[in-house]
């Protein structure tokens, strides 16, 4: 049996006494994009953000291609891996958030091109070809010198979408990207996904446009309080809600 | 009141003057290159997690603020060759300044680190860089350039503190001004041009340091 893409064993994280995920289970395959979904401080972005080691977890095993991310077992103990290690493997997901977090002082090519000069060590030139060549992905090839500043909400999120793209990740996060946009400036982005997608890129996405989520993945995952409450096919979960609190939560979505 | 101006004598030294400015602004700059290094360093140990540090630069912040620069100016020049650090005027000065510089950046560049969004440092590590690679290249040059007003004004105020290095005959302008007193007795003259070589030198510094600022500032 192949080892999945990502594949994360009774996942557990908590914030001082308070349980925010208890034991989540989850694989993806390559080219699976799978959505979750869930209310307010379900820990959907917690889950994301213990699968790039922004977040620590306490017990349970997050794996990307059979390699357990920011730990490994010493003696039959859990040590947290060096620095250098985690970088590294912070550098094998791809991370979008909410708020872009683009760098401000760099231009929208250079803010792709530092991970490829610094992290994969590219020459500058092959770097700026690489930004290029994703600034026009994402419909932006002529904006490679804007700054961040200078550019509107959906052209910033695009940016950042290019910039974590670029440094061609076995797994893409994507937390929220739409929800801080004004809705005028939703569907640029949600077009850049699906085209990700149609790609085969291997996706994780955190959304509450419910429709995109039907469309685009291949498989839906309602998480509630912490745990994994619903997951399957997108017509099922989203069309078939075995449990009330999903079917409350969908209330009045579209799709 | 009929005084006759004379600025002759005045003119005459000149020169010393100016020689006296070039070394105050070079006191200065040295003194603020050097006291943003130390800035940096104390202000990462001001949001440090390790106790340890936070004390170290807390100490030392709170102490060099409360201590009137000439006391820090005299104690370095007088105290430190009785405890075995034997140094030059300059260089004396030069640490003493630095000192003084150092803990009043400290609180501009740790404002400045706490302002930032945490998001930075995270979308820094999300693409593979270490933690001192995002400082490097994401979050000190973003601090950098929001207080660079800040460190301007600083260096204004440093530019000026330089006259009392003439207490421990450092020849800068303020030295030069006075032995052209004691020598020429044209009080008025020789204090009246003195101070508006400072006050000239500032207002252009000012001018100069905006434009560098409105240069560096994040385009928007
Ligand atoms: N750094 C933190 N310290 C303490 N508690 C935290 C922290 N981050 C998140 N939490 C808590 O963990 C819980 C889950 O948060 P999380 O952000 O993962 O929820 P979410 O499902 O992404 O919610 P939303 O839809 O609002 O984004 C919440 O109760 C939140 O208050
Ligand atoms: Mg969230």
């Amino acid at each position: 049996m192949t080892e999945p893409l990502l594949r994360i064993e009774n996942l557990h994280k908590t914030f001082g006494k308070l349980e925010v995920l208890k034991g989540i289970d989850m694989t993806m395959e390559r080219g699976d994009v799978t959505s979750i979904i869930g209310s307010s401080g379900s820990g959907k972005t917690t889950l994301l953000r213990c699968i790039n080691l922004l977040e620590d977890y306490q017990d349970g095993v997050v794996a990307i291609d059979g390699d357990q991310i920011g730990y490994r077992t010493q003696n039959g103990r859990r040590v947290r891996r060096p620095e250098r290690q985690i970088a590294a493997q912070r550098a094998m997901t791809g991370m979008a958030f909410q708020h872009f977090n683009l760098f401000p002082h760099l231009t929208a090519s250079r803010n792709i091109m530092l991970g490829l000069v610094k992290v994969r060590k590219m020459p500058a030139a092959e770097a700026k070809e690489i930004a290029a060549h994703w600034l026009t992905r994402v419909g932006l090839g002529d904006r490679g010198d804007a700054y961040p500043g200078q550019l509107s909400g959906g052209q910033q999120q695009r940016v950042a979408i290019a910039r974590a793209v670029a440094m061609a990740p076995k797994l893409m996060l994507f937390d929220e990207v739409t929800s801080a946009l004004d809705p005028e400036l939703v569907n640029e982005v949600l077009n850049v996904i699906t085209d990700l997608a149609r790609d085969g890129m291997t996706m994780l996405l955190v959304t509450h446009e419910m429709k995109f989520a039907h469309d685009v993945s291949s498989k839906v995952v309602f998480m509630h309080q912490g745990r994994i409450a619903e997951a399957g096919p997108p017509a099922e979960v989203l069309r078939n809600p075995k449990s009330a609190r999903l079917a409350e939560f969908l209330k009045g979505a579209k799709f | 009141m009929d005084y006759n101006f004379n600025f002759a004598a005045v003119w005459r030294d000149f020169d010393l003057l100016l020689s006296g400015l070039a070394l105050g602004l070079a006191l200065a700059m040295v003194s603020i290159a050097i006291g943003c290094v130390i800035g940096l360093l104390a202000a990462f140990g001001m949001i440090s997690r390790r106790r340890l540090l936070r004390t170290v630069s807390s100490v030392y912040v709170t102490t060099i603020r409360n201590t009137p620069i000439l006391i820090i100016i005299l104690f370095t020049f007088f105290a430190l060759p009785q405890l075995g650090v034997r140094l030059g005027k300059i260089e004396s000065f030069v640490l003493s300044l630095s000192v003084y510089a150092g803990a009043y950046l400290t609180e501009v560049f740790r404002a400045g680190l706490v302002a930032l969004p945490p998001g930075l440092r995270e979308a820094g590590l999300s693409i593979g860089l270490t933690e001192f690679q995002a400082k490097r290249y994401v979050t000190i040059p973003v601090m950098w350039r929001n207080v660079l007003p800040s460190l301007s004004n600083n260096f204004i105020s440093l530019f000026k503190d330089t006259s009392l290095a003439a207490a421990i005959a450092v020849p800068e302008l303020t030295f030069y001004a006075r032995k052209i007193n004691v020598e020429t007795f044209r009080v008025i003259e020789t204090w009246m041009v003195a101070s508006l070589m400072y006050v000239i030198t500032c207002y252009v510094l000012a001018e100069i340091l905006r434009r560098v600022e409105h240069r560096l500032a994040i385009p928007r």
